[in-house]
């Protein structure tokens, strides 16, 4: 038996390895020279970033849900609050250089006629207190769901659709314009980061950079998590949860402690999403976008960290190459996918070439 | 133009106007007179309300009144003032001044209270209104006997008030402010509130008056909430009643619940399109009610059989694989019929509004949605209490091995009751076409709440779905004036979640296939 799970082990520290590799080939082959037949355009390094952040998301909820057994349908709105503290700051940087050339209020405050900084948008000209309100204010939401939800011992479907509730709630309260955060609009028309142009070559191989790192990091995390005696804990939650409990442990807190770093995770991904891609309104918290993120795990095998990130590229690259040519097939073939990796593939590709490898 | 005379006459029965023939002739005359004459005598018949004055001033304004050398006056052909076919020759045309003019028009838009269009007569009462003159008094004592339309003879008592505040006898004022103060409504508020700078003497009288008014006001606007919040409350009861089936008596969780709810809708759609024309038209969308309930029942029917069968006991896999389903069937709507809204007409029979007593008005098709809630509501429980499918339904929820043992094809009740569920979805869908837009997204509005309410009113509970819905309906719209209508969405949302902690265990108190753990 050990010789087979180290043998497993290999194999996913194999997959692991090539992984990584292939990730730092983007931004390497864009940096050639223009007209070289190995370069790879700009759009394949924002594409592949974009999905590396999708990835970060993806280990996250593989975290709550493949170990844990909390299936959230809602951290894309941990996402979405990392991604507009984010926002908030790029927002801040844009300084006096937008339309209306307020020093200090962003555009949409001064169309909507407002006089001064909202309280709540104090300290985001600050990098650091953005990045670190990116990670406290997902996790302060997890913490206070969480808490409610599992003191109450709400599990299952039931905190499925909690957290969807959740999400929707969010949505619908972020598409007011009084909320003080630009309405249906949302955030957009950045200009720099940490003083660096953002439609330039390096700040785009940087962002790549940083969210490379990050998912190293938050793998490494999360590996840690899950192989410690905690990790045996959770799973132990997941299959039986009353009889962990009724061992003695404080199910509640480990249930709180994982869920709240997965939020943090979402958090941390969402704010490297936005200066990607530009742009963050309320439709990052729609229900549909969460549930989407939970399919890429399941399609890549929960409960393996490494099936999370594989799911997240292959499920984002199905979708880019099908939306390029028949987008309306997209939301059939996505169905389709559903129901596939529950009704055939409940272990995911990871199930797949484990299969193959026995 | 005698025909026209003679109907204004029948329309309006004899206008019972004490303006004797021949004073309105001996006025009328002087149309022919001096500028100053003619100015005189257009006011005189612009008061009167005369009807027969419309089609004279008419003629003189567009210039086709002529007058005789002895006096008399001819439009075209015939006599101005009897109709009658009359000799013409010799006839010069009316000349008349700006000052004549202004009376014109001022006398025009006065005698339009007595046209036979009521959209005109509306116009006529809201410019009485405006100028808020005692003289027009017998005008609109005059129009007010002739009105049935209630919403000019609303008009025109708001006038006469306004009009008998503006004269300047105290007991005329007096009654004025009692006949604002009983009308009720927000302008006739408005209309006293303006007339206290101008009378101190009686600004007590007004108070009163106006206090009356708040409160006839608040009565009615918390008449029409509640029935709005009755109203969403009966559209959540529709939409989660057959959540209720599925996920509270069976345990299975449809994601695809709201676009079963879609697909009724459509069906409805369908049913329209396919009787347009015949003469079962009228009766499209109660016949769209059983077809809906098929189409969806049929649907669901071969959900349970074809995928959610093999996922029984993992819940969240069911969950997974239903948004799937739902998101594919939203899809292929929206290909087939296009991402644009579908017109669903009413019956003529739902149309309109109804007044309740205290002038509470409910718009009809809502009205027709709360008794189509109860009675499918009553439908279901029924079904599961007195039928022998309800009766097996209950014995494979209650225990599934002995059932089966006792003969009950086990298989068959699931896909049965998965589809009788499916099809309640799709009867809410018939009742959602007449107050949303039939679109592919139609469901998904729906779903969350829907889980709510089932959530809410306790999970394989029929009665408290009910009040679930109507709890969280009314909630809602008693939230709206304050919050908004997001915000109300959102702290009924907040809500519940705080009360899940209070009541765990009452509102998720498992029975069935659910509660293994």
């Amino acid at each position: 038996m050990p010789g087979i799970s180290s043998l497993r082990f290999n194999l996913r520290l194999l997959l692991v390895a090539l992984i990584f590799v292939l990730l730092l080939l983007p931004p390497l082959l864009n940096a050639l020279p223009a007209g070289h037949p190995l370069r790879v355009s700009d759009f394949v390094v924002a594409v592949t970033g974009k999905w590396i952040c999708y990835a970060i998301l993806a280990l996250s909820i593989d975290l709550a849900w493949g170990y844990a057994g909390i299936l959230s349908l809602g951290h894309g709105a941990f996402f979405a609050l990392g991604g507009y503290a984010m926002g908030m700051h790029l927002m801040r940087n844009i300084g006096d250089r937008g339309v209306y050339g307020h020093p200090i209020l962003p555009d949409f405050m001064v169309f909507l006629g407002y006089k001064e900084l909202p309280w709540y948008w104090l300290g985001f000209e600050y990098f650091p207190f953005a990045m670190l309100m990116a990670l406290l204010v997902p996790g302060a939401l997890a913490g206070l769901v969480g808490w409610l939800a599992f003191r109450s011992r709400i599990t299952g479907v039931y905190l499925s659709i909690i957290t969807q509730a959740m999400t929707y709630a969010l949505m619908l309260a972020f598409f007011r314009n009084d909320m003080g955060f630009g309405g249906n609009n949302g955030f957009t028309d950045f200009k720099d980061l940490l003083g660096v142009p953002l439609n330039t070559p390096s700040a785009r191989t940087g962002l790549y950079l940083a969210a490379f790192g990050a998912l190293l990091i938050t793998l490494l995390i999360s590996a840690h998590v899950v192989q410690s005696k905690f990790g045996r804990l959770l799973i132990a939650i997941r299959d039986a949860e009353s009889r962990v409990r009724f061992l003695g442990y404080d199910v509640t807190a480990f249930k709180l402690f994982v869920f709240v770093l997965s939020a943090m995770m979402a958090g941390l991904a969402g704010a490297l999403y936005v200066p990607l891609v530009g742009i963050i309104n309320p439709g990052e918290f729609s229900p549909g976008n969460s549930i989407e993120a939970v399919v890429w795990v399941a399609f890549g095998g929960r409960g393996t960290l490494i099936g999370a990130i594989l799911g997240a590229f292959s499920v984002n690259a199905l979708k880019t190459w099908l939306t390029s040519f028949a987008p309306d097939l997209w939301l059939l073939v996505l169905g389709a996918l559903f129901i596939v990796v529950t009704l055939f593939l409940p272990r995911g590709l990871i199930g797949l070439i484990k299969r193959r490898g026995a | 133009m005698k025909r026209l005379i003679l109907t204004l006459l029948l329309v309006l029965g004899l206008a019972p106007i004490c303006f004797a023939q021949n004073e309105f002739n001996a006025t009328a005359l002087r149309l022919g007179g001096s500028f100053g004459e003619q100015a005189e005598a257009v006011e005189k018949l612009g008061l009167s309300g005369d009807p027969r004055a419309l089609p004279l001033l008419q003629a003189l304004a567009d210039g086709k009144l002529a007058r005789m050398p002895d006096g008399a006056l001819r439009i075209g052909d015939a006599d101005a003032l009897t109709g009658a076919p009359a000799d013409a020759t010799g006839a010069s045309p009316v000349r008349i001044n700006n000052r004549v003019r202004a009376a014109l028009r001022s006398a025009l838009g006065r005698l339009q209270i007595v046209s036979p269009d009521p959209a005109e007569r509306l116009r006529a009462a809201d410019g009485i209104l405006r100028s808020r003159s005692a003289q027009d008094l017998p005008l609109l004592d005059a129009a007010l006997a002739r009105e049935t339309v209630p919403r000019i003879r609303e008009r025109l008592v708001l006038a006469q008030g306004a009009a008998r505040l503006a004269s300047d006898d105290e007991a005329m004022k007096r009654a004025g402010i009692e006949s604002l103060g009983a009308s009720g409504s927000e302008a006739a508020r408005t209309v006293l509130l303006e007339a206290r700078t101008g009378n101190a003497g009686l600004a007590e009288a007004i108070d009163a008056a106006v206090a009356r008014i708040d409160r006839q006001l608040a009565f009615r606007r918390a008449g029409e909430l509640l029935f709005q919040g009755l109203s969403l409350g009966s559209v959540l009861l529709l939409a989660a009643l057959g959540l209720a089936v599925t996920f509270g008596v069976m345990g299975v969780i449809n994601m695809a619940h709201g676009e079963f709810v879609m697909l009724g809708a459509y069906t409805t759609f369908l049913v329209q399109e396919a009787l347009r024309g015949t003469f079962l038209a009228p009766w499209a969308l109660p016949l769209a009610v059983p077809a809906a309930f098929l189409v969806t029942a049929v649907l669901g029917a071969a959900l349970e059989r074809g995928l959610i069968r093999h996922l029984y006991g993992r819940p969240l896999e069911t969950l997974l694989m239903t948004f799937g389903v739902g998101m594919m069937l939203q899809q292929a709507v929206r290909l087939i019929f296009g991402a644009q809204n579908r017109e669903v007409s009413s019956p003529a029979w739902m149309q309109g509004t109804l007044m309740l007593p205290g002038e509470i008005s409910v718009t009809q098709n809502r009205l027709w949605i709360i008794v189509f809630g109860i009675a499918v509501l009553l439908l279901v429980m029924a079904a599961i209490r007195f039928t022998r499918f309800g009766l097996e339904m209950r014995a494979v929820v209650q225990n599934r091995r002995i059932a089966a043992t006792m003969g009950i094809r086990t298989g068959r009740v699931d896909a049965l009751t998965f589809a009788f569920g499916s099809g309640i979805a799709g009867m809410a869908g018939v009742a959602l076409s007449q107050i949303d837009n039939v679109s592919p997204n139609l469901g998904t509005g729906y779903i969350v709440d829907s889980f709510m309410v089932v959530v809410f009113g306790g999970v394989g509970s029929l009665a408290g779905t009910l009040i679930g819905a109507l709890t969280l309906g009314v909630f809602n719209k008693l939230l709206e004036p304050y919050t908004g209508v997001v915000l109300a969405k959102v702290a009924v949302l907040v809500g519940i979640m705080l009360f899940i902690q209070r009541r765990p265990k009452g509102l998720f108190a498992l029975k069935g296939r659910a509660a293994d753990q």
